[in-house]
């Protein structure tokens, strides 16, 4: 059944040979081609997203259970396709002021995107460093794209360095299950762990779970493993951090989520508490750091370690409708951070260099009204204040930690998200309250505030409609882990 | 469908929320005009809502049902309390925007948008049928009420803003963690299926606990009550009317519509809890009003004062004090909406709220002091006005449920003619010496338009309130139906039914 393999592998198949030939044609034509071939790449991401409709959504186990082709890994691609294909699409605007942007840009974030894809359908230990490595080679190389500013490079050497350690947390992780579980299978471990062991074989497995967890924690910019995260946020070209922001989290978080259960089900119990921990301290210091910052992308990304703590709460129900409202969350994280990023992309003086301080926001409403008040609409869904749809997902995830008796982490959690809204509504604030000061550049890309337009009316009041599709869609594809 | 044939209770709700669309668009002279005539609008279907609403038919009436959002519907429909409260807020809402025809000069086309949209949450939160909608209402309104207080407040407006939100927000969350309890017990999200649900009494405690944490900030109850002085002081007039009319209302309402019917054995045994901090309230919130100096922090005090009245009548379990606390809670929306504006009418004139600037102004404003003072007299509770009607029966109510609650409420009535009069005594009356004091001129026909019709309908309710009790004396009992059965009695030893013991215990027999 090798074809059939082929079949359920197609959407890596189809970035990573897009990304071959893409590469061939930036060699041969240089950098006059980016414009070509990121648009090829947007149409490759979308070619690998319709591929998911065959097989490759959901096919089962290839190549002998490394990969897993389930609804679950076709739910997660389907977010992280579209993260990807959005931070290609802003490119070029950007980069026209801030640099020169080189055929590699897109051809990166296709590789990157397969190593996604095969992260979250990996049914294998392996599967899932490979995957990982080839997603973050490829990330820290992009934040350090603008090779000639120091932050970029600074962002880019930093990112490698703890990516690399992290990597190795993992690693290890990978190592003591394999050598106390005899497997790197994810089903195979989940049968051995339910046996019944001795004390010693126990905690062994327990040291290898808080390591390959922590590796993960690590990816997904958890606290306290989140340090890396403002500072490559601050430093990588704005386009990269839209990027970060959304697709390899969603990536990372759905790696977190299968290997919690499909790999690590039976000790649930074992986790679970770490998950809780983890996730509460995130939210609180993801609030807490970002009341200080100047930088709106520093802000963003305590934002995102914010709701991530939030996301990965839903995971310590260790059931269906926890999973599934982990991936719910994820699906209206990446449309309200995509949006606030677009909005950061219009942040440009009037000579069209880019602006990054909070500071040059004031007065917003009054010399761009439109653009502040779609940047209030995602502050405001990110602190999750309703009508903003991004209130559901924090409703779907407490629910989930309620059905299971978990009340008391839900109102904590919850009692948390009041200092979260502290420093959205300072946003609103300077947008809305302050005097106007200089004030931006025009808008200069109708692709742009078309997409910006699309992701508001996707996180406004309107959005709600979507929720019980969305609702059954995230049950589907959670269903697949049990 | 419904008697009317069409979807009246949506169509509330989503004219407000296109008119506020189009204002964006619009300029400042046709924001206004546009504002305007959408709230007018929404106020005739109001009264077309009240006037085709079958007292004493059918608890829940107009109802409407679109199973749109998977996990919860678009459910709305009203009972005769809803009733009520929704013809408060389309009542007060052109009054509101004519208050700002000149008041707001700034930005009107967004101030016009964020007063729609208020009230289009507002009506959302009396109309809600399903636990999910009425949260979303009852959350979402404090984004437009932030931004009235923070671009069109006063000089402490950011800080006024931020107070607002984050207290009534931390209020609020924890009443969701109770809701998504809820729902997981009773698999239903349907408010009229969740009041007659019987929740095991170990649990009441707690989700009342959350519910009343979120109603008792936005009541405002002593001492969550901090964010109202500064919430009322800065925003602009049309601000304070919305607050202290409506919004105040929803912690009323809430308690009525959730607490009550469906904790009933946790409110009965936290009566001693609301008793004790309505009784403080009474009488340090009426001291505190006592020596302010600025005018509108006086009457948020005495709002808070007021609103515990609204939870003493609440948590008196009888028929009395339920109706009394549903009457405070009209009237006050109505007084103190029209003596947050006769405020507005002065600080227009002269810019600042500070009573000692003010003196004499019967000499040269009578139509204002003759208004202000039928508004005074409402808010002290002379008989023939709203206020009487609506503290009487809740003074009852108290009495029946703890003589001693009743004895600390009496003083609340005693100290707010005290610091209402002398506030009356220090503006309105009194020589005429300060000069610009004496430039200022009577209510323009605007004015008027805006505070004869409230005058009017203060004296209605105090004169005949069975106009306003009727659509809701069905509607207390079933609240009563529910939290009579589990309490226990006051010490008045009034027997259950308003009867005297004597004849309650022969019957019995």
């Amino acid at each position: 059944m090798a074809s059939g393999y082929l079949l359920e592998t197609l959407p890596e198949l189809i970035l990573s040979v897009g990304a071959m030939v893409l590469l061939l044609v930036a060699g041969w034509r240089g950098d006059d081609a980016t414009r070509g071939i990121s648009w090829m790449s947007v149409l490759l991401l979308i070619a690998a997203g319709l591929s998911l409709a065959g097989p490759a959504g959901h096919g089962g186990a290839a190549f002998g259970g490394l990969y897993h082709a389930d609804s679950f890994a076709a739910f997660s691609k389907v977010l992280i396709y579209i993260g990807a294909a959005v931070s290609i699409i802003v490119a070029p605007n950007w980069f026209a002021r801030g640099g020169t942007l080189r055929a590699e840009y897109p051809i990166l974030i296709l590789l990157s995107s397969a190593g996604m894809g095969m992260m979250v359908s990996a049914a294998d230990l392996l599967t899932l460093y490979v995957g990982l490595e080839l997603q973050s080679l490829a990330a820290y190389v992009l934040a350090s794209f603008m090779r000639r500013d120091a932050r970029s490079a600074e962002a880019g050497l930093k990112y490698f360095i703890l990516g690399a350690l992290a990597s190795g947390i993992l690693l290890y992780g990978v190592a003591l299950l394999y050598g106390f579980t005899g497997s790197t299978n994810f089903h195979t471990i989940a049968q051995v762990l339910m046996q019944p062991t001795p004390h010693d074989v126990q905690i062994g497995r327990l040291m290898g779970l808080i390591f390959v967890l922590s590796g993960l924690f690590f990816k997904a910019s958890i606290v306290p493993f989140h340090m890396w995260t403002p500072d490559v946020y601050e430093g990588a070209p704005t386009p990269v951090t839209a990027f970060f922001a959304s697709a390899p989290k969603v990536a990372a978080v759905a790696l977190l989520v299968r290997v919690a259960i499909e790999a690590l089900g039976p000790a649930t119990e074992a986790w679970r508490q770490i998950v809780a921990v983890v996730g509460i301290a995130s939210i609180l210091w993801g609030a807490l750091a970002a009341i200080g910052q100047t930088n709106i992308k520093r802000l963003l990304a305590y934002s995102s370690i914010n709701n991530v703590g939030f996301a990965v709460l839903g995971l310590v129900p260790g059931n269906q409708a926890g999973a599934a409202s982990v991936l719910f969350y994820m699906a209206v994280y990446i449309v309200m951070t995509l949006g606030s990023f677009l909005c950061v992309l219009q942040m440009r003086d009037a000579d069209g260099v880019p602006v990054e301080s909070i500071a040059s926001l004031s007065g917003l409403s009054r010399t761009r009204p439109w653009l502040a008040a779609a940047m209030a609409m995602f502050m405001f869904s990110l602190a999750g204040i309703p009508p903003l749809l991004g209130f559901w997902p924090k409703l779907v995830v407490f629910q989930a930690l309620v059905q299971i008796g978990w009340w008391p982490l839900a109102a904590l959690g919850i009692a948390l998200s009041v200092i979260g809204a502290y420093y959205y509504l300072k946003i609103v604030k300077v947008m809305y309250f302050d005097e106007p000061v200089e004030a931006y550049g025009p808008s200069e890309s109708k692709i742009e505030s078309g997409l910006m337009v699309l992701c508001a009316a996707g996180i406004s009041p309107i959005g709600y409609l979507a929720i019980g599709s969305l609702g059954a869609a995230t049950m589907c594809a959670a269903k697949a882990l049990f | 469908m419904n008697q009317l044939g069409f979807p009246i209770l949506t169509i509330l709700i989503a004219l407000p929320v296109f008119a506020a669309i189009a204002c964006l668009f619009a300029d400042a002279k046709a924001a206004r005009w546009i504002a305007l005539g959408a709230t007018v609008i929404d106020f005739a279907l109001g009264i077309l809502l009240w006037a085709t609403y079958q007292t004493g038919g059918a608890q829940w009436q107009f109802t409407e049902n679109l199973p749109l959002f998977g996990q919860f519907s678009w459910a709305l429909g009203i009972d005769g309390i809803a009733l009520m409260l929704v013809e408060l807020s389309v009542f007060l809402m052109p009054l509101c925007v004519l208050a700002s025809w000149k008041a707001i000069e700034k930005r009107v086309p967004e101030y016009m948008a964020a007063l729609l949209l208020t009230e289009a949450l507002m009506l959302g939160v009396f109309e809600a049928q399903d636990l999910f909608l009425f949260y979303l209402f009852f959350e979402a309104g404090l984004i437009p009420m932030y931004l009235i207080i923070g671009i069109w407040g006063g000089a402490e407006r950011i800080y006024a803003s931020y107070k607002f939100f984050l207290y009534t927000l931390l209020g609020s969350v924890l009443m969701l963690i109770a809701m998504l309890w809820m729902v997981g017990f009773a698999h239903t999200t349907s408010i009229p299926v969740l009041m007659q649900t019987n929740f095991p009494t170990h649990a009441q405690t707690w989700l009342f606990l959350a519910f009343f944490a979120s109603f008792a900030v936005k009541m405002p109850m002593w001492p969550v009550h901090t964010w109202l002085p500064d919430a009322h002081v800065q925003a602009p007039t049309a601000g304070s009317v919305i607050l202290a009319g409506v919004l105040l209302k929803m912690g009323g309402y809430g308690f009525i519509r959730f607490s009550l019917p469906m904790f009933p054995i946790a409110s009965a045994q936290l009566f001693w809890l609301v008793a004790t901090l309505s009784g403080v309230a009474i009488v340090y919130t009426s001291l505190v009003a006592l020596v302010q100096n600025d005018m509108k922090k006086l009457i948020a005090y005495s709002s808070v004062a007021h609103m515990a009245f609204v939870t003493f009548g609440l948590f008196a379990f009888n028929r009395q004090g339920l109706e009394g606390s549903l009457l405070v809670m009209l009237s006050h929306g109505l007084v103190s909406g029209a003596l947050f504006l006769c405020v507005g009418v002065v600080y227009d004139r002269l810019h600042t709220r500070e009573i000692s600037r003010y003196g004499g102004v019967a000499n040269n404003m009578p139509h204002y002091a003759l208004l202000f003072m039928v508004f005074t007299m409402a808010s002290v509770g002379l008989p023939g006005t709203s206020g009487f009607v609506g503290e009487f029966l809740s003074m009852m109510g108290i009495y029946g449920a703890s003589t001693w609650a009743a004895f600390v409420a009496t003083t609340g009535i005693i100290l707010g003619a005290a610091y209402m009069l002398y506030l009356y005594r220090r503006v309105v009356q009194g020589p005429l010496t300060k000069p610009d004091v004496a430039a200022m001129t009577d209510l323009s026909a605007r004015e008027l338009i805006i505070l004869v019709p409230l005058a009017l309908a203060v004296l209605w309710m105090g004169v005949y309130p069975e106009s306003f009790m009727a659509p809701m004396r069905k509607d207390v009992g079933v609240v009563l139906s529910r939290v009579d059965p589990v309490w226990h009695g006051g010490d008045s030893k009034l027997a259950k039914g308003g009867k005297p013991v004597a004849v309650a215990s022969a019957e019995a027999r």
